[in-house]
């Protein structure tokens, strides 16, 4: 038996950690673009930040890929997978066979067509070899573009702002962190980013890239607003790196389609991660989630499924925390109901950059919102996971010494006593 | 595994696991020392009071820990062999994930340091530190 893992993400992780919980001998071969074995990939914008060093941000121990016995081919771009022969191609020609097949790919930025994309100074923010470009523009120039105001391109920002250039930010959204934030807590963020001195626009896009000399020298907005500017870093979000499946027959939609045992539409071959359109537990959908926590769970679960159990991945729960100049900011579950029929519940201290959100659905928890206060984040999100009817004492939930205590009994009893 | 566990109809709301958490995790090892001297790290159990009833909440070292599987810089770690999971505190980037996951509330963010702190069951002991210090067992360190 033989497994191969296409990618070194997160994803990959957990399909390892998850084959091993079944199957300690059959060998295990990761094949990765990237010439690293796998990282913390958020970290990216702490290291960028000048936070923490290069030797900090490998995931796993070195002796983790020996103990486990993994292959690690890294630098190495698969290619295409040949199906009838169960093999992945290469792009130096080699094959490696495999009996179970994983492709943990993950995402790539997506790079819209703007006018003078194409050249020097233009760059993205998602792997260790980015951040190494960025970090060597330091010193050099003085302002930098970021193109898009989520999550990646916030960091960037911040990181770039920390090292003493000139950042100005430009969201097409009304609002920055629009994916899983909502429009109180976008001006919280983006009120402490201009504080600090990071220029903000909203509602604005970038209609060119300005060169002279090839050199990119400035951005013009969509409503004739420029800048200058002496590189630009395109972050608007990324898209499934699904390349690989190309004409293998694999069924895919936005992402790879995966079933509840995260099986494509091909025999022996799984998906897992940013390129995997797996089941989303609150909507029953399948939906591309691209989050660190999906990933490694979908990698966990497709990896003990590829070892011969027959595990159920019950769905991902959208999750993101992360914080800005000392606010910290934390979306779980639907946090931002795109309709009515949901009882909304705010709280907001501007003046202390609070801000508190519970959505609920008949009764039950949903979603929630928290800037600046979030300690015990995660009963919030264990009500939510369980489906918990919250009603009754929402008017707790919504209080910053949110606790058990305040929970009725068998619900804390129940909860505190199992595991 | 052994984990602890709390009897909140015991429970009397004294506070002395926290103490004996911090002491235990101090430089020092010494109450005084560990309070008036060195920098006084929160306790890593959390002792709940809402009017008449008190119970201290602690990890539970999951089967499948949920703050493992959000950690974004590979600090938060389960130990296979244990079972414990623990926080690598130089890996930490204090990104706050674990304390959006974990479900028991029980990972806490150390401010100062920018870093979570979390129970590690005391490596060093073989009873841990709140359990020993607990004047009227409603803290017990057992298998169920």
């Amino acid at each position: 038996m033989e497994y191969v893992i296409i990618g070194n993400g997160v994803a990959a992780i957990g399909a390892v950690e998850g084959i091993r919980q079944i199957d300690l001998q059959n060998p295990i071969t990761i094949i990765a673009a990237e010439p690293y074995a796998t990282y913390g990939r958020p970290l990216i914008a702490n290291l960028l930040r000048g936070k923490i060093h290069e030797a900090d941000l490998a995931y796993r121990p070195e002796a983790f890929y020996h103990d486990n016995k993994v292959t690690l081919l890294l630098g190495r771009t698969a290619t295409k997978i040949d199906v009838a022969a169960h093999q992945v191609l290469l792009e130096d020609g080699d094959k490696v066979p495999y009996d179970k097949l994983l492709i943990a790919t993950g995402g790539k930025p997506f790079i819209p067509p703007i006018q003078g994309k194409d050249g020097p100074d233009v760059y993205t923010f998602t792997t260790l070899d980015d951040a190494r470009k960025l970090d060597a523009l330091v010193g050099k120039i003085k302002q930098i573009v970021v193109i898009g105001g989520g999550l990646i391109g916030l960091k960037a920002a911040e990181s770039l702002h920390d090292r003493g250039l000139k950042v100005t930010v430009v969201e097409l959204a009304d609002r920055i962190l629009s994916t899983a934030f909502d429009q109180t807590a976008g001006n919280i963020i983006g009120n402490r980013l201009a504080e600090v001195g990071i220029e903000v626009i909203t509602e604005k896009s970038v209609k060119e890239i300005v060169r002279e000399n090839d050199r990119v020298i400035g951005i013009i907005l969509n409503d004739g607003q420029n800048r200058s500017c002496e590189a630009v870093v395109i972050a608007i979000g990324v898209i499934p790196d699904k390349d690989s499946v190309e004409g293998t027959g694999i069924e895919t939609n936005r992402g790879i389609v995966v079933n509840d045992y995260l099986e494509t539409s091909v025999a022996d071959i799984y998906a897992a991660g940013d390129v995997a359109e797996a089941l989303d537990l609150l909507s029953g959908e399948r939906r591309v989630v691209p989050i660190w926590p999906n990933a490694y769970t979908q990698g966990q679960y497709a990896g003990r499924n590829m070892a011969g159990a027959r595990a159920t991945y019950t769905g991902g729960l959208p999750m993101n925390s992360i914080e800005f100049y000392g606010i910290p900011t934390m979306s779980m579950g639907m946090a931002n109901p795109a309709d009515a029929g949901y009882e909304v519940i705010t709280k907001l201290i501007p003046e202390n950059n609070v801000y508190r959100k519970l959505v609920l659905k008949d009764g039950i928890l949903v979603g929630a919102m928290l800037i600046g206060e979030v300690e015990r984040a995660g009963i919030l999100t264990g009500l939510i996971r369980n489906r918990v009817k919250v009603s009754d004492f929402k008017e707790e939930l919504m209080k910053d010494t949110l606790s058990f205590s305040s929970l009725p009994r068998e619900i804390r009893t129940e909860w505190l006593s199992s595991a | 595994m052994k984990k602890v566990y709390a009897r909140e109809d015991v429970c009397i709301g004294c506070r002395l696991c926290e103490i004996a958490c911090i002491v235990e995790h101090s430089i020092s090892k010494d109450i005084i020392r560990a309070f008036k001297q060195e920098e006084k790290r929160p306790a890593r159990n959390v002792v709940e009071e809402c009017g008449p009833v008190s119970f201290s909440v602690h990890c539970r070292h999951c089967d499948e820990p949920p703050c493992v599987q959000v950690c974004i810089s590979g600090a938060m770690v389960k130990d296979p062999k244990t079972g414990r999971v623990r926080n690598i505190s130089e890996k930490c980037v204090g990104c706050w994930s674990c304390v959006m996951a974990c479900p028991y509330g029980v990972i806490k963010r150390d401010t100062d340091q920018g870093k979570v702190i979390k129970c590690d069951l005391c490596p060093d002991r073989d009873l841990p530190a709140c359990v020993s210090a607990c004047p009227n067992e409603a803290l017990l360190y057992e298998e169920k």
